[in-house]
């Protein structure tokens, strides 16, 4: 580190999807209370290098930055963490940062997390309602159901405990703990329960729950400490159930 | 005339998704362009509620008392017929909502709860734990998911909308965009358009919103053509948490609790303020305002923290913040009262603020001004259709608290089927509309792109961005001067003129960051005279906009929507003033330290 108010950051960047990877370090002003996402800002305002070669801004997602959009996962020290809410008093330096692993990288640490997107249509994540028209109000919910549905509602598709899950790779096709958590959440609803039967079978065969090795890695990285491995346990028993019923009406 | 008319739908926000809903339903095919993946926008940050009148509390409450605390709120600025509308159609927009399985926080007996929020006294704002717009977009993104696979609706996330085409009609003709990763340009046809784009907390520098709330879109159609009114009416909360990178908000329950305003006496006092002897700290609220003390009003306190920042130059460390102090106080009540919002302030400050003083200031928040639209969601260019922020019809000059998510998806759910009904009265289809059109708009985007990145200069637009950011918050938030305001027009020409020399350190073309931010950047400057120069002409206090040198509202000459429209050969706004109508409810004064 040059000196006491400075942080060193090293950044793993790629030019596209087919260049290949390469590091650049900073260093960056520090300013106390700072996060990870001020220090990728820092290098947009004087995009040079440590060794004061001039460069290009970092290119990287972010939107809300308080941790609620789920824009901004990255790896931070290796660790799949949201930039916006990684501090950098709290982080080890110098700080690496990399893009996810497993997803295609666009551009430096901006990766394509549309997967999730597609598992979400796959399982038929909704609650079909008949039509948008003044229907009266909905079902009746307890306030212990309302609990219940509220923290796996909170999932921000940030793709973090798809990263961090040894199951989720092209080999296995595996869909990830947080499609599987929507799946809990809509077959819990009234109304969502109506595609039960479809969301189950959605996860049958190639890449379905039975890739999840009950490593727990999803439910240790998620930000929003959803508990995933409930979730899984949850609905892989409904799935096993599901294909008993539909092993018998063959 | 299109059965299945061709729609175009800018931004997937809470307004833009509730249009897109409404038109697939009605058998419209849409495109939905939006910059971040539609969950990720910037509607998933609202925290506290949405207000509806559903009176489930037996207080008597009523959409009329809703229309009448949302008009009074105003000041009395906004046309009243549409937000009656509003107002009327709120409970059935929370029944829809439920119905969709929005997780809202329920009684014991399994019906909705509401909560009171600022500026009424009725229990009306329906919340889903402490994420309350997060769980409202979701519930409106996976319907929209739906129609998505059954091919009704075509996404193009990452895109970003550069301008609208339109025909020498003045009929909007479809969209020019730009796929943010190739950095391709290209235009879209469409039987009509709504744009739904959002807040521009960005031209603040620093505020409440997310980074992609720049008005760049709003920005653009102003500069060709459209309406944009009441722009200098922008909503600045008194306590948010400064950040490097943004100001988060902190819940008004902290002085609720007893937390307490202050700022060492002496200037840049170093010190752990821990270690600042009672005598030598100035409670400035409690010493102004004896009676109400840290729960003064919410404009009257952040005033008065600008005074002490700018006037007095007693910030903090010198830096624009006051403490919120709630040390003094048992730390298992702050844990028992208090939690949730603490937990915001250690997660991204990193200090506990159970043993250390919060920081806070002002932020911006909320953008009352927009596109001009009319009762029917259509701006002033034909066939091109706003709702959400991004349009001004429903707050008049200051917004209720939770009336936000309200008006955005009632905005969209009235876009979206007079978009519809438009596109079908047309004689003509946009298939009808000459190529050329189309080939000349995306001529003109490409030629500044390439302008851009081919630029020679010294100028790098993160720092000018800084300055804009600074002039705006500094002259064109809490309190106004005019020659403030006039200082800060002049920067912003100044900043202007300097964009020119502006140089990209990046002129690739694969998903260029800074040179898409660049080009947002040229529309907030033009946008920010729109609320520097309206903030000027109107000279009067009224909602958010408070000028000591005009403390009164006056209804004589001010009781009129401004209008900004751009003169391109001046390169510059224009002004007009049109009469509010307040046909349902007859102006009267606005204060808060009696009942109204
Ligand atoms: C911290 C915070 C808390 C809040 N809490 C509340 C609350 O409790 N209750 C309440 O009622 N209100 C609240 N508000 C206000 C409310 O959240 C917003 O006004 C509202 O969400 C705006 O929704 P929208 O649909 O208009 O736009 P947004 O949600 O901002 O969506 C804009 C969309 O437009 C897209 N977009 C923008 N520009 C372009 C472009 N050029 N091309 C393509 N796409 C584009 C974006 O990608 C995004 O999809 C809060 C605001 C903040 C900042
Ligand atoms: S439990 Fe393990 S294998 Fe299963 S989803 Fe989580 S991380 Fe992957
Ligand atoms: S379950 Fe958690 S880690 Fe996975 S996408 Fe959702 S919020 Fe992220
Ligand atoms: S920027 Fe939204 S989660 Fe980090």
């Amino acid at each position: 580190m040059a000196n006491n108010n400075t942080v060193l950051i090293k950044v793993k960047r790629q030019k596209d999807p087919k260049s290949a990877p390469y590091w650049e370090e900073f260093d960056i002003p520090y300013r106390s209370g700072m996060n990870v996402i001020s220090a990728l800002m820092d290098v947009a305002l004087n995009p040079v290098t440590r060794t004061g070669q001039p460069t290009t801004a970092i290119a990287y997602d972010s939107n809300c930055l308080e941790e609620v959009c789920g824009s901004c996962a990255m790896l931070i020290n290796g660790r799949t963490r949201m930039a916006c809410s990684a501090l950098v008093d709290d982080l080890e330096k110098p700080i690496s940062i990399e893009p996810f692993t497993k997803f295609p990288v666009i551009r430096d640490l901006q990766v394509d997390r549309s997967v999730l997107f597609e598992n979400l249509k796959r399982v038929k994540a909704w609650v079909p309602v008949d039509g948008t028209y003044d229907l009266g109000s909905g079902p009746r919910l307890s306030p212990v159901e309302q609990e219940q549905a509220y923290p796996l509602s909170r999932c921000i598709s940030c793709c973090c405990c798809m990263e961090a899950c040894p199951q989720f790779n092209e080999q296995t096709g595996f869909v990830g703990a947080a499609t599987i958590s929507q799946v809990r959440l809509f077959n819990t609803h009234p109304t969502g329960k109506a595609l039960k039967t479809e969301r189950l079978r959605a996860l049958m065969g190639d890449g379905g729950i039975h890739e999840c090795g009950y490593a727990q890695n999803c439910v240790e990285v998620c930000p929003k400490e959803i508990p995933l491995t409930q979730s899984i346990a949850e609905v892989g028993g409904q799935v096993m159930l599901q294909a008993f019923r539909d092993l018998l009406r063959k | 005339m299109a059965i299945n008319p061709k729609i175009i739908v800018v931004g997937g926000g809470l307004a833009g998704l509730a249009a897109v809903i409404k038109v697939a339903e009605m058998g419209g095919q849409v495109d939905l362009f939006s910059i971040v993946p539609v969950k990720r926008s910037h509607s998933v940050c609202a925290q506290g509620g949405i207000n509806a009148a559903k009176n489930l509390k037996g207080e008597g409450d009523s959409t009329w008392q809703h229309f009448d605390d949302t008009v009074y709120g105003g000041d009395f600025l906004a046309n009243q017929p549409p937000v009656k509308g509003m107002c009327d159609a709120a409970p059935g927009i929370i029944d829809l909502l439920d119905r969709m399985g929005v997780p809202f926080n329920r009684t014991a007996e399994g019906l909705l709860d509401f909560r009171r929020f600022g500026g009424t006294l009725f229990n009306r704002t329906a919340f889903a734990g402490a994420t309350t717009g997060q769980q409202l977009l979701y519930a409106l993104d996976e319907q929209v998911r739906r129609y998505e696979s059954e091919g009704k609706v075509k996404k193009y996330e990452h895109w970003e909308f550069l301008s609208a085409v339109v025909d020498g009609n003045q009929v909007c003709r479809g969209i020019c965009a730009m796929d943010l990763r190739t950095m391709e340009v290209r235009t879209f046809p469409a039987d009509a358009v709504i744009i739904a784009t959002g807040g521009i907390g960005m031209i603040f520098g620093k505020s409440t919103n997310s980074v992609v709330c720049t008005g760049s879109a709003q920005s653009a159609l102003y500069q060709q053509g459209a309406y944009y009114a009441n722009g200098e009416f922008i909503q600045v909360h008194p306590t948010a948490i400064p950040g490097e990178d943004k100001l988060r908000l902190m819940s008004e329950s902290a002085r609720g609790e007893g937390g307490r305003i202050w700022v060492p006496k002496q200037a840049g006092d170093k010190r752990d303020p821990r270690s600042i002897p009672a005598n030598e700290r100035w409670y400035f609220l409690e010493e102004w305002y004896p009676k109400y003390g840290n729960l003064v009003p919410r404009d009257v306190a952040t005033r008065a923290i600008f005074k002490v920042v700018y006037e007095y130059n007693l910030g903090v460390d010198g830096q624009p913040m006051v403490y919120l102090d709630l040390t003094h106080i048992d730390r298992k009540v702050l844990d028992r009262k208090l939690e949730g919002i603490l937990e915001i302030y250690e997660k991204f400050v990193g200090d506990d603020p159970r043993d250390v003083p919060m920081k806070i200031f002002p932020g911006m928040h909320y953008t009352m001004g927009g596109l001009w639209v009319d009762f029917n969601q259509q701006t002033n260019i034909k066939g091109l259709f706003a709702a959400g922020e991004c349009e001004y019809q429903y707050h008049g000059a200051n917004r209720l608290g939770a009336n936000s998510l309200v008006s955005c998806i009632y905005g969209g759910f009235q876009a979206g089927p007079n978009a519809v009904k438009y596109a079908r009265s047309q004689q003509t289809s946009t298939d009808g509309v000459s190529s050329t059109v189309f080939d000349a708009e995306r001529k003109r985007q490409e030629e500044a792109n390439d302008m851009l990145i081919s630029n020679q200069g010294n100028e790098n637009p993160f720092q000018l961005w800084r300055e804009l950011g600074a002039v705006m918050t500094k002259n064109c938030t809490v309190i106004r001067y005019n020659k403030g305001l006039e200082e800060a027009d002049a920067k912003l020409v100044e900043l202007l003129q300097r964009f020119r020399s502006v140089n990209l350190s990046d002129k690739s073309m694969w998903a260029n960051t800074s040179f898409v931010f660049t080009r947002q950047l040229y529309n907030m400057l033009q946008l920010s005279r729109v609320v520097a120069q309206g903030a000027a002409l109107r000279n009067e206090s009224r909602g958010a906009h408070y000028k000591p040198d005009f403390p009164e509202r006056d209804d004589q000459n001010f009781l009129k929507t401004t209008k900004a429209y751009f003169a391109p050969d001046a390169d510059e706004p224009r002004f007009e003033f049109e009469p509010v109508d307040v046909s349902l409810i007859p102006p009267r004064p606005r204060r808060y330290d009696v009942a109204k």
